[in-house]
């Protein structure tokens, strides 16, 4: 690890001023960042710790009904405060590393870090949420912009992830042998308008959403509605974990799995 | 009842207690007061010719003491090789220089260029980013049969060839086996690969160099299996200090699994510059380092023919087998695929011919060396699939299969040199038809098929030679070792005993298990031994652990030093209470006259002999402390038979265990719950050999499993509640306590039950295959469906 300066601010407008230093970097959780710079991958000169800013922690609901998360808040924390309003999100919480990592990672971090197998990106895109930071509000569509790869400009903090809540929800990881990231992952969310099926893991743009199955789906919500289909191979990820194909069958299999268990 | 306390009682290890309430005291929780730190910078490219390695800049950054490179080693020794194995024409292996530090040439990712000395590691990390390298890249030798044709590049110019050795065994019974084959009613042949496995033990290695000018001593602190047979190793052929001069010490080792048995270039450079510098030096690994810099084990690319008579009898077995080695030759290395495996391939059957050809092969990766079970693993995998495979072309039952063939006779002289003492496969595989509940299992598979999920059971037998081993036979075999074990039983005057074991103990739970066994002897209780290992200064010279060898070799050791005082303590018993010695019996934990009710507390005994006012002196020497050494006079045979249960779901190809079950005769057993503890830890690596565990690398020698991303450990999630059992019990003949060693088993006995079963599952659904390569990871499971239904 190179030195840096670590500051902790207490208000969002203290970590906004911090992060205009140079070189300057937001720290979540530090689950993802750290190791990196452990392995001096990174050198920033400050990180701008965002866990002590208690607007960014917690878990409440908006006006619009939306599940309103802060950006610092721990996934072990939102396992248990949102199990009551949003049951597949808590669970795909629950489901993210180890215990000790779901006691230090945040959604915030997550998001931001936009990994191609991580989990949260899936319920984001799946459930239409949008991204508050602290300058604008973002769309889950407009957000993820491939592989570890956002619309979030330098220095520009998460503050929030809303996400409205569906009528019926699942989410089913189908877990990497050994990093236990999703080789792929399926959240599907049926709402009022029409059911969102977003997929991570699978695919070389990272989450994306796979329109045909969403059509069928809001078509009839059954998995009979999409038995045998799979989305193209093309653009899935090849790995010596799993294959393009392998992949691309794998998210025909657990889409239909979370439509049974949604 | 079952006993509570000597032989045979289930105590709770009391090692347990310092490790679980993190008061242990490891090798990294040792430091030195002006200790400095040592990052070894090592090579990112498989294969390169090391033109220039450049430390000017590097040397004047802050905090930097010292940086050394290959140039420092001219001349010192290279790290020797301790087993020379001679090929099928009579010539000795090809034994390539292995330098501390690369010299010329850089031979696999990790191979270390040059070491940084300074006051802190963060110091030191810095200034190797400030060294000049310029590496000219070669194309990099990773394929083994590749390798071996003209025109691959060469691992090691001056050798001329990437074969260190073609073995044959045993190659005058070639003709007689190819006969056999080519006579016989039925050939089975199969294709497989023994995946590379890394073993990752919770604790990475770690060195501290230590030297004190004054008396010109040297101390090595290292996570070692053997540091007795480090200290020869480095002494004698590295660094020429002779052992009165150099201590090694293991303290508390967080497992081993056969990686630490190794002498590493780490610890050689931390006694080196110790000296050097004339301060400690310290390294400990990252989990990074370990991943290419630990010798990994396995990686066998196999070809195995079993051929059988009309009526199912085995008449012949042929194989022929690629073994890595790596980019250099470690410690035991050419042993593994040689004397560890070649010798088991009998297996518990009565096979007449038996050929096993073994071509060891450099490659520029790390290098391979023994893994919990080496060589016998290997050789068990291949026989067992072989024999499944078999009976499935035949369309007969499996178990019944191995049975018609098991060896019934004792003491039975294998076509493949060795001679198994005793055993009794039968009663095994009764007991683990039993555990597994094998009558229910068509019950058990129609619910999984009720779910959309095939169901498997896979069953195999194994044999091992454990308790390594004679020294007058293995030195004919090419060990520069010898293979005793020692033991002083030091009884001070209070009566408290201390044993000093030359085994050592990285998770075996020695110091309970031992002090069971002088408990025993000597009527005292087990609270008042302590069993010190690990320090060449505190006890005598002994070979370590390592091939499930601590109790029978050097439990061995320990009985015959506790014999000896025993002898004397009847002595003075005899002489406290004016009776004959050979009246003398223990009861109760006193010494009595038998027929009397004069007797003599341990104590008083004890007492006598280090204040010896009324004492035989004239007839006895006063002190109460005996030490022994014991050569065995043949391997051990622990042996058993597996069962694995699996379920495998043909949409996604995840397999899980749902059941296993063990039967193992391990002879007499010492302590029942350590024994199912090391048998649970082994199959819990059997299965992640099987089921997820495999170091692979790219056509440029890159490390595709370098971090836990990539390669997949077993998790508490992935392996069943196990059904164990090792109440078949037929005692070792010929040491003193019956035992026959338990480290192994689980880990070579596991692997082909798993595969076993996974092939059950998919041939019952319709899938018809006969072989699937190690790890049957989702993805490969899934696609050998996919090519099967194609
Ligand atoms: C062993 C292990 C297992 C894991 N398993 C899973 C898994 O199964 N599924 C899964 O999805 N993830 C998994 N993760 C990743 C984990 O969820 C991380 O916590 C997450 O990816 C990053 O969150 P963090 O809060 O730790 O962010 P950090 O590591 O602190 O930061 C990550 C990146 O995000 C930036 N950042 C952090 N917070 C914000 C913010 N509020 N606004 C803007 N930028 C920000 C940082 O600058 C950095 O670039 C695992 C991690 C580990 C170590």
């Amino acid at each position: 690890m190179y030195a840096f300066d670590l500051v902790r601010p207490a208000t969002l407008a203290d970590a906004v001023a911090a992060m205009a230093h140079d070189e300057a970097q937001a720290l979540g959780g530090g689950q993802t960042l750290i190791p990196s710079l452990k392995a001096r991958l990174a050198s920033p000169a400050t990180l701008v710790s965002l866990t002590g800013i208690a607007e960014m922690v917690g878990v409440c609901r908006g006006d619009d009904g939306a599940v309103c998360i802060g950006g610092a808040t721990t996934h072990a924390q939102v396992a248990r405060d949102v199990a009551a309003h949003y049951p597949a999100l808590a669970k795909l919480a629950l489901g993210i590393g180890d215990p000790a990592v779901r006691n230090r990672g945040t959604i915030g971090g997550s998001v931001a870090n936009n990994d191609p197998a991580a989990c949260y990106p899936s319920a984001v895109l799946a459930s239409g949420a949008t991204i508050v930071t602290n300058t604008r509000h973002i769309a889950a569509d407009d957000y993820f912009q491939g592989m570890f790869t956002t619309a979030l400009e330098p220095g520009e903090i998460i503050t929030e992830v809303r996400f409205p809540v569906p009528m019926q929800a699942a989410y089913i990881k189908f877990e990497q042998p050994a990093s236990r990231f999703a080789l792929t992952g399926v959240f599907v969310a049926r709402y009022a308008d029409g059911v969102r099926v977003a997929v991570t893991g699978a695919a070389e743009q990272g989450v994306f959403r796979w329109s045909d199955a969403e059509a069928a789906l809001s078509a009839q919500f059954a998995a009979s509605a999409i038995a045998g289909m799979a989305p193209d191979a093309d653009g899935m990820i090849t790995d010596l974990h799993g294959t393009a194909a392998y992949r691309a069958h794998l998210v025909g299999v657990l889409t239909r799995r979370a439509v049974e268990a949604a | 009842m079952p006993k509570d306390h000597g032989i045979g009682a289930s105590i709770k290890r009391r090692e347990d207690v310092r490790f679980l309430t993190g008061t242990g005291n490891y090798t990294d929780d040792i430091n030195i007061r002006g200790q400095a730190h040592v990052y070894f910078l090592r090579s990112d490219v498989a294969h390169g010719r090391l033109n220039k390695v450049d430390t000017t800049a590097a040397s004047a950054m802050p905090g930097v003491i010292r940086i050394f490179t290959g140039a420092d080693f001219a001349g010192v020794g290279g790290l020797p090789c301790g087993w020379q194995v001679t090929d099928r024409f009579g010539v000795a292996m090809k034994e390539p220089g292995h330098p501390v530090l690369a010299q010329g040439k850089v031979r696999h990712v990790g191979d270390p260029i040059a070491a940084i000395v300074a006051e802190t590691l963060e110091q030191a990390r810095d200034a190797a980013e400030a060294i000049g390298l310029d590496i000219e890249e070669l194309p990099a030798v990773v394929d083994m049969k590749a390798a071996i044709k003209d025109g691959s590049a060469l691992v090691h110019d001056e050798i001329g060839s990437n074969l260190c050795y073609d073995w044959g065994f045993v190659e005058d019974n070639k003709a007689a086996v190819d006969a056999a084959i080519k006579g016989a009613a039925h050939v089975t042949t199969l294709e497989l690969v023994n995946n590379r496995l890394i073993a990752n033990p919770m604790e990475p290695r770690v060195a501290v160099g230590d030297y004190h000018r004054a008396t010109d001593e040297s101390t090595l602190y290292t996570t070692s299996q053997n540091p007795h047979v480090i200290r020869l190793l480095m002494g004698a052929f590295v660094l020429g200090i002779p052992e009165h001069k150099l201590r090694v010490v293991s303290p508390d080792v967080g497992g081993g699994f056969g990686t630490k048995i190794f002498h590493y270039a780490e610890e050689a450079f931390c006694t080196f510059a110790a000296r050097k510098l004339n301060r400690p030096v310290k390294w400990t690994s990252s989990r990074s380092e370990a991943f290419m810099s630990d010798a990994h084990g396995r990686d066998h690319v196999t070809k195995i023919e079993l051929a059988l008579d009309a009526d199912h009898n085995f008449v012949a077995i042929r194989t022929e087998t690629y073994a890595n080695m790596g980019a250099y030759l470690s410690t035991f290395a050419p042993s593994v695929p040689t004397w560890l495996h070649g010798t088991l391939m009998a297996g518990n059957y009565k096979t007449p011919h038996i050929y096993v050809n073994v071509k060891a092969v450099f490659t520029n990766t790390v290098p391979v060396d023994a893994y919990r079970g080496a060589g016998r693993p290997e050789a068990t995998y291949q026989l067992e699939r072989v024999i499944d495979k078999a009976a499935r072309e035949l369309g007969v039952d499996p178990i019944a299969l191995r049975r018609q063939n098991f060896v019934r006779e004792f003491p039975y002289q294998t076509p493949v040199a060795v001679v198994y003492d005793t055993g009794n496969y039968d009663a095994t595989m009764d007991k683990l038809i039993e555990m597994a509940d094998m009558a229910g299992f068509p019950a058990r598979r129609a619910a999984s098929e009720a779910k959309g999920r095939l169901r498997g059971l896979g069953v195999n037998c194994y044999i091992e030679a454990c308790g390594i081993a004679p020294s007058n036979l293995v030195g004919q075999l090419g060990a520069r070792a010898g293979l005793y074990e020692s033991a002083t039983v030091r009884v001070n005057a209070t009566g408290g005993i201390v044993v000093m074991t030359g085994s050592h103990s990285h998770g075996q739970g020695h110091e309970t298990a031992f002090p069971q066994v002088i408990a025993e002897m000597l009527g005292v209780d087990e609270s008042l031994v302590e069993i010190v290992h690990g320090d060449t200064a505190r006890g005598p010279m002994g070979m370590g652990t390592y091939g499930s060898r601590s109790l029978a070799v050097g439990g061995s050791a320990m009985v015959r030093a506790a014999e000896k005082v025993l002898n004397k303590a009847k002595k003075i018993a005899a002489h406290l209470m004016e009776a004959s010695d050979q009246d003398i019996e223990i009861k109760d934990g006193r010494f009595h006259v038998a027929g009397t009710d004069k007797s003599v507390a341990w104590g008083d005994i004890t007492l006598a002999a280090y204040v010896p006012h009324n004492y035989p002196l004239e007839d006895l020497e006063p002190g109460l402390e005996e030490t022994a050494f014991y050569d065995p006079s043949n391997f051990t045979y622990p042996a058993g038979a597996y069962a694995c249960e699996v379920e495998l779901d043909p949409d996604t190809g995840r397999v899980t265990i749902e059941r296993f079950a063990a039967a193992d005769d391990f002879g007499n057993i010492i302590n029942p719950m350590i024994v199912s503890g090391q048998v649970h830890g082994g199959i819990a690596q059997g299965i992640g050999q099987a089921l997820l565990e495999g170091a692979v690398y790219d056509d440029n020698g890159q490390l595709l499993t370098g971090s836990y991303m990539d390669y997949a450990m077993p998790r508490a999630t992935d392996v069943p509640f196990y059904s164990v059992d090792h109440s078949c019990v037929t005692p070792c003949t010929h040491n003193p306590l019956g035992v026959k060693g338990c480290g192994e088993a689980g880990a070579i006995g596991s692997p082909p039950a798993v595969i076993n079963a996974v092939l059950d599952a998919m041939n019952s659904g319709g899938i018809k295959i006969d072989h699937i390569d190690m790890p049957v990871s989702p993805a490969r499971v899934w696609a050998a469906i996919q090519t099967a239904k194609a």
